[in-house]
């Protein structure tokens, strides 16, 4: 960059990395907080069964979802990511909205999908989300798609995808990744080493020691960062995304991080190694490693994040009283939208005799 | 008017749609300057440039996840499978992807994946499959099967701007075996989902798609001559959505049924029509509904083999001749 915002900062303190402003660091603690606020409500009403399905927590990623995600650009018809189950804050940051997070896990009848699939399982195409299928690897050739189409429009838009350590032993996310090399596709891959694939460690997936490894077999250049710092996430994103909308082709960044709780809330973790858990949480959570570095370098003050933090609890408060109460979907409504003509499928026989 | 052969007309149809729509490519293996293992798109990046025909890696399941996402876009993407029989290696971006979609997540998804399909030339197990079963219970899948000249052009284009995803097979049997006079000029569309009779008749009805619409018909001819006996075909043209109306018709009109296909017999489509016939006008049926198909064997490469496996022309005449006597 050759040209800086007005620093945002006294001269005596350190300058703030990555051109962020006071007000973007405090934007991104606002989505680190809320994902984790949003993730802890959730957990809540899956143990008042409110939560219709799985729940999947995100804990100890949240600082490579929302630095990856905050270093698109954000709009109607701009940038376009590709979230996994662990990237509720990509979502955030993107502008889904809590009460949408909420409706689908309990599938109301108002969420984004009316029901019809869970958790983070949704779109917007306009603001720029596309959500996964289970099958992991899958988004890889759709997100070549959908930047394939960038490219043949000449759009100056990125497009983004994830995909965990686990998910990089699909055939379609090689097959995905390779079209999109081979075509020199606007996309950046966050590839989130988080060291356990439901109960799989890592080194039973792959025989390379990192991710980033991998991306030398597609001839796309790859970097391995710190998924736990939120800084470190964010530069290294904004520079792929930069380079990917100058034309520049596929890149691929590896997030080192960990994935503190089970595959769902179900998973009792008892094949973690003792202690483990503990010590992620204790020494290496991004949002305490934000904070810290926010309030030592004094870039804000904890006045500003507790008001945050009060305001984060409130939306989610609300949000929660909009819709824990609304109703289930009609049972009728399973029918219509399989195709744009037939417009719905035929009710059986036997529901008419 | 000349004569143009099943895969001119294919070929006419692909043309005219990327001329028509700037929206509409292809990609595919070798569809570029090779223009693809049969030659459907010679020419087409000549004409339409490397953007809008794509040379791709050796990747299904990457090539249809592609199409889908440029298809979320707004674009209309076609998709080749250099044979059918690589689709297996997309199925399941087809099935979970593609096909739920727009049920699950509202999204349209207007692709088009093509291939040359079926058996009769001596392809052995990998060149000659016919996978309309593997895609035929997939809610969210159309499928289509054209048998004439006419029907290649007019499904295809049909297909394209369809705003569901269509699965179009092209029985190689059919490339260049098959011609017919299309009239230049004319726009041939074939509504999606409404089967065609290709012959009338009156003692029995023979429903049918691809290269068996064919044989049924040497066979219609061998029983008329021979027997006497006056055969009705319905070929199906389009197997998802099935046009039970029609199917339901020549039932009604002749009250036996033959079903012929190509395809292996057990949870093929016959046995789905022969429910859905059982269903919807079983007192109007004075036999049972029988069905001609290749036996249930991966396809072998040696003639005579092959020749065994698969429903010959000599097979119908003989199975509708013993309905007929039924």
């Amino acid at each position: 960059m050759t040209s800086r915002a007005i620093p945002a900062t006294e001269p005596s303190q350190p300058a703030i990395p990555a051109d962020l402003s006071r007000g973007q660091l405090l934007e991104i603690y606002r989505y680190l907080r809320l994902t984790r606020t949003l993730e802890e409500r959730l957990t809540a009403l899956y143990r008042q069964s409110k939560v219709i399905g799985g729940l999947f927590r995100s804990l100890g990623q949240e600082g490579e979802s929302v630095a990856s995600a905050y270093a698109l650009e954000r709009g109607r018809h701009r940038d376009i990511l590709s979230p996994l189950i662990r990237n509720l804050g990509s979502l955030l940051v993107m502008g889904a909205k809590p009460v949408e997070i909420l409706r689908q896990y309990m599938a109301k009848a108002d969420g984004p999908t009316r029901g019809r699939d869970t958790n983070v399982h949704f779109n917007d195409l306009e603001l720029g989300y596309l959500g996964q299928i289970s099958h992991l690897g899958d988004m890889f050739p759709v997100m070549a798609g959908i930047t394939l189409t960038f490219k043949m429009r000449g759009e100056p838009r990125v497009g983004l995808v994830y995909i965990g350590d686990g998910g990089t032993s699909t055939g379609t996310f090689h097959e995905g990744l390779n079209f999109a090399a081979v075509q020199r596709c606007p996309l950046v891959v966050i590839g989130e080493y988080n060291h356990w694939a439901y109960s799989t460690p890592a080194e039973k997936q792959f025989g390379v020691k990192d991710l980033a490894e991998k991306a030398k077999g597609y001839g796309i250049p790859a970097v391995t960062v710190d998924g736990n710092d939120v800084f470190a996430v964010y530069a290294a994103s904004k520079h792929a995304v930069e380079r990917a909308r100058r034309g520049k082709g596929v890149h691929f960044i590896e997030v080192k991080t960990y994935r503190r709780k089970g595959h769902a809330e179900h998973d009792d973790q008892h094949y973690v190694p003792p202690g483990e858990l503990e010590r992620w949480a204790r020494e290496n959570d991004p949002i305490d490693r934000y904070v810290k570095q926010l309030l030592r370098s004094e870039w804000v003050k904890e006045g500003d994040l507790a008001e945050i933090d009060a305001s984060v609890g409130e939306e989610v408060d609300r949000a929660t009283d909009v819709c824990a109460d609304e109703r289930l979907p009609e049972p009728a409504s399973a029918l219509p939208g399989v195709y744009a003509d037939p417009p719905a499928a035929d009710t059986l026989w036997f529901r008419r005799v | 008017m000349a004569e143009i052969t099943f895969l001119e007309a294919l070929r006419q149809g692909l043309w005219e749609e990327m001329e028509r729509d700037e929206r509409v490519f292809i990609l595919g293996e070798d569809v570029g300057i090779y223009g693809g293992a049969f030659k459907v798109t010679e020419g087409f990046v000549k004409r339409f440039g490397e953007a809008r025909v794509i040379d791709t890696p050796i990747s299904e399941a990457a090539i249809v996840g592609a199409a889908a996402g440029a298809a979320h876009m707004g674009m209309r993407p076609v998709a080749e499978m250099q044979f059918i029989d690589f689709i297996s290696c997309a199925y399941d971006m087809l099935t979970n992807y593609v096909a739920t979609a727009r049920y699950r997540a509202g999204l349209s998804t207007p692709i088009v994946v093509r291939g040359p399909c079926g058996g009769y030339v001596r392809g052995g197990p990998f060149h000659s499959q016919n996978p309309e079963a593997a895609f035929f219970h997939t809610p969210g899948l159309k499928i289509v099967y054209p048998a004439t000249a006419r029907d290649a052009k007019g499904l295809i284009k049909s297909a394209i701007r369809d705003d569901d995803p269509v699965l179009y097979l092209e029985h190689k049997w059919l490339y260049r075996r098959i011609k017919e006079q299309l009239p230049e000029g004319e726009e041939v569309l074939t509504p999606i989902g409404e089967a065609r009779l290709a012959r009338e008749g009156k003692d029995l009805s023979i429903v049918t798609y691809g290269a068996t619409v064919w044989k049924a018909l040497e066979a219609a001819e061998a029983l008329q001559q021979q027997d006497g006996v006056s055969v009705e075909i319905l070929d199906l043209r389009t197997l998802l959505p099935l046009d039970d109306a029609a199917i339901m018709r020549t039932v009604k009109q002749t009250n036996k049924v033959l079903i012929v296909h190509e395809d292996t017999r057990t949870g093929g489509v016959a046995g789905e029509i022969a429910a859905r016939i059982n269903e919807q006008a079983f007192e109007w049926l004075d036999g049972p509904i029988m069905r001609v198909t290749a036996h249930d064997v991966p396809l072998p490469y040696a003639p005579t083999l092959e020749d065994y496996v698969l429903p010959q022309t000599d097979d119908i005449v003989k199975a509708a001749r013993w309905l007929a006597a039924y």
